[in-house]
Order: C-alpha cells, then structure tokens, then sequence
C-alpha cells in the first residue's frame, strides 16, 4: 500500500513526484473510476491544494489555462470568441458534478480517445507546460498526446498550464458532440471548427475530429483546402459542402459499444460540414 | 522553507475536519477515501446514496461549498475545511431544501427513492443559483443524475413548481382514499434520506463478503492453497466454495427448472458467476485484489448466441436439456396454414433484441446473520418468501427458520426476484457465526444479475381485404444464458400475447427459450412481451399500410370485444377497454398527423418527423398457475389498525395503493393505519412484486380482509351493514340509524397475533391450465393501453429525438392517478431506452457509461389518459399497470420512425449507426432501382 501525498505548493509537489513514481489525482473524475474494485497500490500525489494553478490568466499574447482549472471555471471566465468551442465542450463534459470537478489538463493528460477537451484546444494550437525539478518544458498539444491513453508527460512532471497563442481571438469556433443520449454521454464522434473569414476570404480555418481515432486529429487538408479561398456563394449555400469524405484520410474510427466505425467517419463528415456551416453563419 | 506535506500511508487513517449540514465533523479516515463512503460509514450519513462509484448516475451528488458534486469522485482529504451539504441537510437549507422535498412528495417525484437524494441535492444547487429555471435549465441542473423508475418528467415539474407548492394534503375522509393522488406513504423517508435500502444499515461486528468470479464465458477451475491465502491475508475470516454449502447447491426461481448452484463444483458456465466467497474485515476486503486469489481458470469454448447453441455440435449446458432448449411453449388456434392462402394481404418480418440491463440505482446489497439454528437476511428483494424457501433448501434447515427483511428495494423491474447477494451471505454467515454483509459494485451488478432476454423473431400475418386479420404465425427465440431464471416465464407467456389485444381466428405462436453460456436472463418488465410487441405492432402498420387503411383504425377495427375470444379461447367480457385506448387516442393522431405531414413538406434539411403507434395487452399475475396473496390486519386496543402488507413496494407505490384499498373497504381513514411492511416474521406471503399483480392480487386480497374486519366490527356492535364506523382513542364506534353502539376496546381478549380482532384473508386470481395448444385461461385480469408516439430523425445522423409520447392505459380503476402516471411515464422512458439505446454487450461495457439509460433530457413530456373500465375481479374494478406502461412505447416509436423516413430497423435498439445505415441501404435500393 502506497502513500498518499498532498503536496501545497508546487516545489513540493514537484519534490515529491522526483522521488516517487506516483499517480497524481487532482479533479478526481477520471482517477477514481478507474479505480474499479481494485486496491490503490501505488504513491498517490494529490495536486487539488496547489490552487494556484487554478486560474485562467488572459494575457497580452496568450491566455493560459491553468493545470487545475475546472470545466466549469472555464465557462465562468469570459474568454474570447474562438473559445465557444472549448466553451462548448466544457457545457457537454459529463454533467455539472463532472464539470465542477473536472480539469481541462487532467483530461488531456488522460488521453482518452473521446477526450472532450481535446478538439476545441487542438484548433487553438495550444502548448502544454510540463514542469518538473529538471525545469520546465512546452510541448506544441497536437504532439503531446501520442496514443490512446498515452502522452509525453514524465512521471515525475505536472502539466501546469495549457497555453493558447492570442492569434485568433476574434475567430468564431464551434464544437458539436453526437452520442446516444443527452447528458453523461461518451461521444461516438465531436468536431470542432476555428473560421477567421475576412475581407470574404478564409483567413484560417481548423477542423479537428475526436472519438474517430486512437488520437483526436486535425483535418489539415480540408483546412489547406479552404484557406485563402473565396467564401463567394458559401454565404447562401453553406462552406460544409466542400468538405469531402476524401478530407477525412486522417481517421480511423473503430467498432465500439456506441457505434460502428463505418458509422462513425460518415458522421464525422455530416458534423465537420455542419460546424463549418454554423461558423460561417456566425462571421 | 521545504514544508513536509500531509503524507500518509493510504490505509492508515488521518484526522480529517470538515463541515456537513452545519455541523464540524472530524472524521478518522483513509485520505483517499471516496467521501461518499466517508459520508455513509464515517458519519452514518445513508442517505448519499452509491450507485456506480464512477460519476455515472450522479446518485451520490452532494454539495461541496455550494456546488454540487459527485461524492464517489473526491477523496476524504479534498474535502478538509469545506463544507459538505447532503439530504440530511436540505430540510434547513434555505430557501430551496425544504420546499424541494415538499414538491417531490406532492408531485410523486420519488417512486424507489434510490435518486431521489441526488436528485434534491442537484436540484438544490440549481435553484441557489437560479430560483426561477427554464425546462431546458431543470434539465441540465440534473442531468448528471440518473433515475430509472420516474421517467424524470414529474422530478422537473416538482423543481419547476418548487416555488409555488400547495398546502399539504389533508387526509381524505373515511371511504374516500381509493381514487385520489395521495402522497406516497413512505415518501417523506425517501425524500429526508432516511429511507433503509439493502446498503444502508450494518449490523455491528459485521463482516464484509467479496465473491471470486469467473473471467471467462466458460470456464473449468482449481483452487489453490486457499488455507494459505486465508493465512497470508490477515483478516480474512473465511473463504467458501461449493463444499461449504450446507444444504443443496442449487436454486432458481422455478422449483421445477432450478439449476444454478450458490458456487459451481469446477465448471462456470458465464462471466460473472461466483465460484468462491470470501469473508473478512473491512480493510482486508478493500485491500484484497480478486486476481490474487488460489484459482486456476481453464478457458473453454463458449456458446456465445442461439445459433451457436442449437448447432448440432453444441455442447449440452444442462444434462437434462438436449439441444440447449430449456423450454418450448406452444399457442395455436385455428388453421394457420390453411388461413394464408385465404389472405389478401401479407406481411413478414424478422426481428433481433438485445440484452437489456434493469439498471435500477441501487446495486443489490444486504446483510445476513445466524440466529442460534436459523438465518436472518436483510436484503433488498422483490420476493421474500421466494428467498425464504431457496434459502432454507441452500442451508438445509426447514422454511420457518430463515427469516426474510426485504428493505426498500431501489428499483428492482423484475431483476430483484432472483437471487444475489443472499446465497453468499447465508453461506458465509452460517459457517462464521458473525453477522456479514455485502455490497455489489455497479461492474458486479451489470455483470452478473439478470438482463432482459434478447428475442430473435420471425413472424407472418395476413389479413381480408376490408382489413380484418386473419392469420399470425408467430416464432420467437430466446437467449436465456446459462441457467433457467425466468427463461420458463417468457417462453410461455410470450406466446399467449403474440397476437397483442387484437382478434385473430388462426394463430400459431411457438417460442424457445435457449441456453446459452453467457449471464442469465430473467424477469425484466413485461416477461418477453415488449420483444414481441415490437414485432407484432410494426408488423399491423405495414399491413395496414399495404392495405392503404388508416394504422389507428386498423387497430380498431381488429380489437378484441366482447365477442371475440383471445387466443387462448378466452372471453374477456366488457372488461377489455382496449378500444376505449384507441378511441381516445383518435383525436390527438389526427392532429399528429396532420401536424407532422406539414412540418415534413416544408422540411429542406435532414429533419423528418413521424407519428407511431402500437396497442398492448398484459394478463396480471402468473400464467395459469397459482399466485395468491395473503393479507392480515388487526384492530388493535388503542383503536388503530395495523395493516400486515407483504407486497414489496420497490418504487411503484404497493404500500401505499394496499392502504388506500384497505382504509376505503374498511371505511377507516388512512391516518388510522399503522403499516407493518414485508419480512417474513410479521407478513403473510404476498408473493413476488411482478407481472403486474400486487395491486390486482395484494389488493384484492387486502379488500376482503378489511371488509371481513368490517363486518366482525359491526357483528361486534350487533349491527348489519349500512352503518358508519369511527376509529376513536381505545374504541370504535358504530352509527346505525343515529344509534351509536361503542365498543370499548381495551375490554376486549387479545388473539394470538396481539389484535381485539385479526382479519386474514387469501386471494388467488381464478384462472385455468393451458391445454397443449395453449388453450385455457392463463390469467382472470388483462391491462391494456396504446401509445402514440412523435419523433423527430436527423437523416443526415441517423438520430432520433423523441418530442412527444401520449400513452392511453386501461387501468380498470385507477386508486391513486399519480402513482399510475409514474408507472406510465418510467415505462415509457424504459421503452424508449430500449427501443433507440439499450444494449448490453456481456464482457464489455459492465458500466453506466457504456451501458447507456436515458437521461433527464431524452424524456418527452408524457401524457397520460387513463382509461376505467372495470375489472369485475380487482380491487374496487382496478387492474396492473406495472408492465403494462413499457411494452409499446418502444414499437410505437418504431412505427414511428417508419412513418418519418420508411424504414425499418430490425435489430432493435435502433441506435444511430443502425439507423444510418438503414437510410443509406435503403437510398442505395431506390438508387438501383431508379
């Protein structure tokens, strides 16, 4: 039976996790289902008392998420529009319970493939900061996590901070989560898109798809597709049509209990048109 | 300054300081200690409820400084110097606590009441924040809690209407209970938290079981040294396997099919199935790792689905049961094959169900302890005396040496019936001498109880050109897993519904039900039926439809009357108000129709609507076999009457509907009632709470007792009927013609049950063997009812959202409308889960995650109309309404998806990839063919 820690102030934290191979607990949601009926046989190293790493600071180039800001505390803080869709996400996470306790980092650092998080940060094209006694470092999201259920993160590391780049602000972003039922629900497959249109040209565009592979990806040739291009006739007929099941390579959906994954990449593209579409409508 | 922080060993136990309800507590506690578990065993806190210990079910919701959360999900540490509000809490909570309690009790919002605490204190946080919410807002304000019996709509009304709640309820006059909403009787426990399920009481000194499942389908097993393990593992005081049972390794529902063993000899025939048990203290259990224990497990191959089990190579489960089938039943009726060749119109169809999970919120849990040479169990169940006799033949000892304490069951849908936790604590607590307990995990629940049997069906129907049917053939089917449970149930029953509620000269309706070597399934909510009712009533739609007759008035003019025998030859009288049903659903389908026709016109997107409709039949009580209850009360010296009432209320009201029989048959008013619930020492048998027949049953019974009560009162008086009895302090006194004749009780010899009088009388509902085709009268009581069911499918998605169910029952007399509705409306919410989202995949998914139930916003409003056309056998005309609610909610959702889009998905659920891959089949059809 292992120690349970729980650490003050982050030196201490870091100190600890140096000499340990511990698991670190912080919200709590994804560490104790986990769990199941078995015992806890490793070093627990419970992070929940380093509340400074629980603000949202909104700064002059970045905005940085804290490693223990909760979903909820991301839909409290008022943050600019190309966060709708983290905002989004943060609004379908499990239910109010799950929000008021979950923490964006805990979920990136999970890595789940239905991860809810994971898309609407992606097409922000954050940074994480891994601190740990070595120093710090800052690993671009979309290399973090690397596998279903597997990231870069040291053992002996915390992810501090999820930092966001303010070059989007006045994007408009939208997340779309399709499962089988309304609350406390698994997504079978989520998108979220960025648009920047400007002077009637798309200015940026990211597309990110979730649950439709070991990692959430990013559709970077639908996104070369339709930037720089003319938005012309999209305005009336909708940017979703140009999104084609041929954008979609980067997928590979599987069979689960929620749904096929032949399924799975036909809705990805029926919700990557519609996020598209909905952004459009909100330029 | 390097600090030392707080460190400890996760076992060891640190003083934690917290606030709950007000009041500083500190609590000796592991610091990773779920808090929840800190809450109930800690500070005797019972009512945060446990359900999944994953943030699943929100069960277990409290507030911390406000906010709710999830109590499983944080540890005892995190929760140091806050402040933690539970149920025990909301009644002084200002301004919301107390009147949320109020509104729940006044709108019938708690029928288990195993949600109820969360869903209070859920809805609690919500109102803090926003005292007057939207419906949208209500939802998401408790859409992290689940519930499995209310269908939500009546607990966001209560929160809705939490502001503006009326005066409490007087208690109805004498001979004026029967019809009335009246509050629950053990409401206000459900709602204060105060309420005991089958987790929350611990006898001291109590030991704690964990059972060793096999991983496997099937599998052969060795134990090891397990003399070693019990020495190597200090505080474990025993382990048992199937040399420990005392009296016969072997059980099941039905004496005559009984097969599954307390713990197999060396082979498990399903993953899940206990092969040892083993007792010891708390902190031994928690800290024993299940994969450590001495056994070896050789994997064998396994029948995994019908097919694989009815081939010719299959090996036999069962030695006596060749081919796997544990059962065949039988209904024919006239001529089928000679009926087709007469038909105008056919119609065919094949379908698949699947494995549903009853899913109730409180895992099955309990207690036993040996009593000198006798047991007691205290457990949650749905069939005290049932128990009672398997677990006397497991121990060995005659029936009136164990004694049954059902607690109240947090919802049960037919699962409860069998046997859990009790087999394990019996053997456990005989061989100890120490009282022990047991608690499944949700993952132990799901894995190893009874499921819904999953039906594959093939039937046929023709009918005459003007559109009456002429003929069904009908054959189901049934994976009935690896032991009998209620597999002998659905088999039979299934056959003599087939047919729904509607006349059908030449019927042949043959089911099977197989073994298979996955869990077993058993009772759940309507024994088959709603499986057979999803074939049947989409298979009238597409005959109607090829017909180009109106679905509604096809049904109508089909329906069973007076004339028209069942097809067990049975005529039901005037007692069918199965057309009443229909009529009253004519006016709203015309308006759905023409409402959705429009809406599709216009419709430019990928959003199409359709209108279903399916009917529904339920004989109340078993199949042609006796299932009497028995019921006692007393008049007692002080003037008040104690009503024995054995028919477990697991959520759908029996306690409180028997009162409101029994007050109005005895023209006594309902507060002069002291209610003595099911254990097996003080309550007469009343059977199983299932198929529909405590109300019939119980009911009926209970009416006669208070009436044989009434007359040995006015007898007493020396008066004939016609006069008027008041219960008063220590006397009763008779009015006869403005005579009053006063018995002086405390004058009166006390019998031998402690009463001036003891009534007790038996109720067997009249009804006949089945011949062998099935001809006869298996049940004296049919309910019957229809839904009208509109959807809303995204094409594009294959989603469904379902907007509105308006559900029409026949409920003979309806004692208590609120009950009734949330009966109607928790059948509806488990027939949409079934139809659009349920489905257990044995191995994977043993969780509330995977394993998905509707939520609070997947549920329409629901509207109910209930229909009283008298029974001549129930209580006061009344009839069943328990399975009745959920068997057409799921066809008429189909039919509804048919009328949106045309098509028809036949392996239900018919969840989005189904769906979608149904459009896009039949797009690629029309496609060829154009």
């Amino acid at each position: 039976m292992g120690l349970y820690l729980r650490p003050t102030t982050l030196d201490e934290a870091l100190r600890l996790l140096a000499q340990e191979k511990a698991q670190i607990l912080s919200g709590g949601t994804d560490f104790y289902p986990s769990l199941g009926d078995r015992p806890m046989r490793e070093p627990v190293v419970d992070i929940s008392g380093l509340g400074a790493l629980g603000e949202i600071s909104v700064e002059a180039h970045q905005i940085r998420i804290g490693g223990l800001a909760t979903w909820t505390k991301i839909l409290q803080t008022p943050l600019p529009r190309c966060f709708d869709a983290l905002k989004g996400a943060a609004r379908q996470v499990g239910s109010i319970q799950i929000q008021n306790r979950g923490t964006v980092a805990g979920n990136l650092c999970n890595a789940s493939p239905a991860a809810d998080g994971v898309p609407p940060l992606l097409v922000l094209d954050p940074e994480v900061e891994l601190v740990s006694q070595e120093g710090t470092r800052r690993i671009p999201l979309a290399e973090f996590i690397v596998g279903n259920r597997k990231t870069q993160r040291r053992a002996n590391e915390i992810l501090t901070g999820i930092l966001i780049p303010r070059t989007l602000d006045d994007a408009a972003s939208t997340f779309l989560k399709l499962g089988a039922r309304r609350y406390l629900v698994i997504s079978i497959a989520m998108v979220a898109v960025v648009l920047q249109v400007d002077n009637s040209r798309i200015a940026d565009c990211r597309v990110a798809v979730g649950s439709c592979s070991a990692v959430a990806q990013r559709l970077h040739g639908l996104e070369r597709a339709l930037i720089g291009s003319s938005i012309g006739s999209s305005v009336r007929d909708g940017l979703g049509g140009r999104a084609k099941v041929e954008h979609l390579a980067a997928l590979s959906p599987i069979d689960d209990v929620r749904a096929t994954g032949k399924y799975r990449l036909d809705a990805s593209l029926t919700l990557v048109r519609r996020a598209l579409d909905s952004c459009l409508g909100n330029c | 300054m390097v600090t030392t922080p707080k460190s400890s060993d996760q076992s060891a136990k640190d003083t934690i300081v917290f606030s709950v309800n007000g009041r500083r507590v500190a609590v000796s506690a592991s610091p990773l200690e779920r808090l929840s578990r800190v809450l109930r065993g800690d500070l005797g806190l019972t009512g945060t409820k446990v359900g999944c210990d994953a943030g699943d079910c929100g069960a277990c919701t409290v507030l911390l400084d406000g906010e709710a959360v999830c109590s499983c999900l944080i540890s005892a540490r995190q929760a140091e110097g806050h402040e933690i509000t539970t149920v025990e809490g909301l009644q002084q909570r200002l301004p919301f606590g107390a009147r949320l309690q109020q509104s729940f009790l006044a709108h019938g919002a708690a029928q288990c009441g195993a949600c109820t605490p969360g869903m209070l204190v859920a809805a609690t946080a919500l109102l803090d924040k926003n005292s007057n919410p939207s419906e949208d807002q209500v939802m998401d304000g408790i859409g992290g809690v689940l519930c499995r019996c209310t269908g939500y709509r009546k607990i966001i009304t209560a929160i809705l209407e939490a502001g503006s709640i009326a005066a409490p309820q007087a208690s109805p006059r004498a001979g004026a209970a029967v019809g009335k909403r009246l509050v629950r009787i053990d409401g206000k426990k459900k709602v204060e938290g105060t309420e005991i399920f089958g987790a929350d009481e611990v006898p001291a000194g109590a030991l704690v079981v964990q059972a060793i499942r096999c991983p496997y389908n099937r599998a052969t097993f060795r134990f090891g040294d397990v003399e070693a393990f019990i020495r190597d593992n200090p505080g474990i005081h025993g382990v048992f396997t199937a040399k420990d049972v005392p009296g016969k390794n072997c059980y099941g529902v039905i004496a005559l099919f009984a097969d599954q063993p307390v713990f197999p000899k060396n082979e498990a025939l399903f993953r899940g199935e206990p092969v040892a048990a083993v007792a010891g203290e708390v902190e031994a259990i928690e800290s024993l790792d299940p994969a450590r224990f001495p056994v070896t497990w050789d994997q064998l191959p396994a029948l995994e689905d019908i097919d694989a089990a009815l081939s010719p190579e299959a090996p036999q489960l069962h030695a006596n049961r060749e081919g796997n089938v544990l059962v065949r039943g039988r209904v024919v009726r006239g001529d089928v094959d000679s009926a087709f060749p007469q038909a105008a119109v056919l119609a065919e169809g094949a379908y698949e169900t699947s494995f549903v999970e009853h899913a109730y919120i409180e895992p099955e849990a309990g207690f036993a302890r040996r009593v000198e040479d006798g047991i007691e169990i205290q457990a949650c169940t749905q069939s005290p005396y049932m128990d009672r006799g398997d677990i006397a033949a497991i121990l060995g000892i005659p029936p009136e040496r164990v004694r049954i304490i059902p607690t109240a069951v947090g919802g049960g849908f037919g699962s409860k019936l069998d046997l859990s936790v009790q087999p394990l604590l019996a053997v456990a607590a005989w061989h100890l001498g120490k009282p022990v307990r047991m608690v499944y995990s949700r993952t132990e629940s799901i894995r190893s109880t009874t499921k819904r049997h999953p039906a594959r069906i093939r039937l046929r129907a023709g009918c005459t050109r003007d559109g009456k049917l002429l003929a069904l053939d009908f054959a189901a089917d049934f994976n009935t897993g690896a032991y009998s449970s209620w597999g002998p149930t659905v088999a039979a029953r299934v056959p003599v519904h087939a047919s729904g509620p509607y006349y059908v000269p030449h019927y042949r309706a043959l089911t099977r039900a197989v073994h298979t070597h996955l869990v077993p399934a058993g009772a759940f909510r309507g024994f088959g039926v709603p499986q057979a009712a999803i074939a049947q009533e989409q298979l009238y739609d597409e005959l109607a439809d090829r017909l180009g007759m109106d679905r509604l008035d096809f049904r109508i003019l089909n329906a069973l009357d007076e004339s028209t025998p069942t097809v067990t030859g049975q005529l039901l009288g005037d007692a069918s108000g199965f057309r009443a049903c229909l009529e009253a659903l004519r006016p709203k389908w015309h308006v759905a129709r023409k409402h959705t026709a429009e809406f599709n016109s216009k419709a430019a997107g990928s959003l199409r609507r359709g209108v279903g409709i399916a009917g529904m039949w339920y004989g109340c009580g078993s199949t042609s076999l006796p299932n009497p209850s028995t019921m006692r009360i007393g008049l007692k010296r002080d003037g008040r009457i104690a009503l024995h009432q054995g028919a477990v209320d697991i959520g759908q009201g029996s306690n409180t509907i028997i009162s409101q029989i029994c007050a109005d048959a005895l023209g006594a008013p309902l507060d002069r009632f002291d209610l003595i619930s099911g254990d097996t020492s003080i309550t007469p048998d009343c059977g199983k709470t299932s198929a529909s027949r405590q109300t019939l049953v119980s009911g009926r019974a209970v009416q006669m007792a208070a009436t044989q009560l009434r007359t040995a009162i006015l007898g007493l008086a020396r008066v004939c009927k016609d006069a008027t009895i008041q219960f008063g302090e220590g006397s009763v006194i008779v009015y006869k013609n403005d005579q009053a004749h006063e018995i002086i009780l405390s004058e009166l010899p006390l019998d031998q049950y402690g009463y001036v009088i003891t009534s007790e009388t038996t109720f067997d509902p009249p009804t006949s063997p089945l011949d062998q085709n099935g001809q006869g009268t298996p049940y004296s009581v049919f309910g019957f009812g229809a839904h009208m069911v509109e959807i809303e499918v995204d094409t594009e998605l294959g989603t469904v959202r379902v907007l509105k169910v308006t559900a029409a029952h026949d409920v003979g007399r309806a004692i208590n409308p609120t009950l009734i509705e949330g009966q109607i409306e928790g059948g509806v919410a488990q027939g949409l889960g079934m139809a659009l989202m349920e489905e257990f995949f044995p191995g994977r998914g043993e969780n509330l995650h995977d394993y998905l139930i509707p939520s609070a916003g997947d549920i329409p409003p629901v509207e109910s109309i209930l229909i009283e056309c008298p029974s001549p056998i129930g209580p006061f005309g009344a009839k069943g309404i328990g399975e009745q609610a959920v068997i057409p909610t799921a066809p008429a959702i189909l039919n509804a998806l048919h009328d949106a889009i045309g098509i028809r998905v036949t392996k239900i659920p018919a969840t989005p990839d189904r769906v979608r891959a149904a459009i896009l089949a039949a797009a690629e059809k029309k496609g060829k063919r154009g």
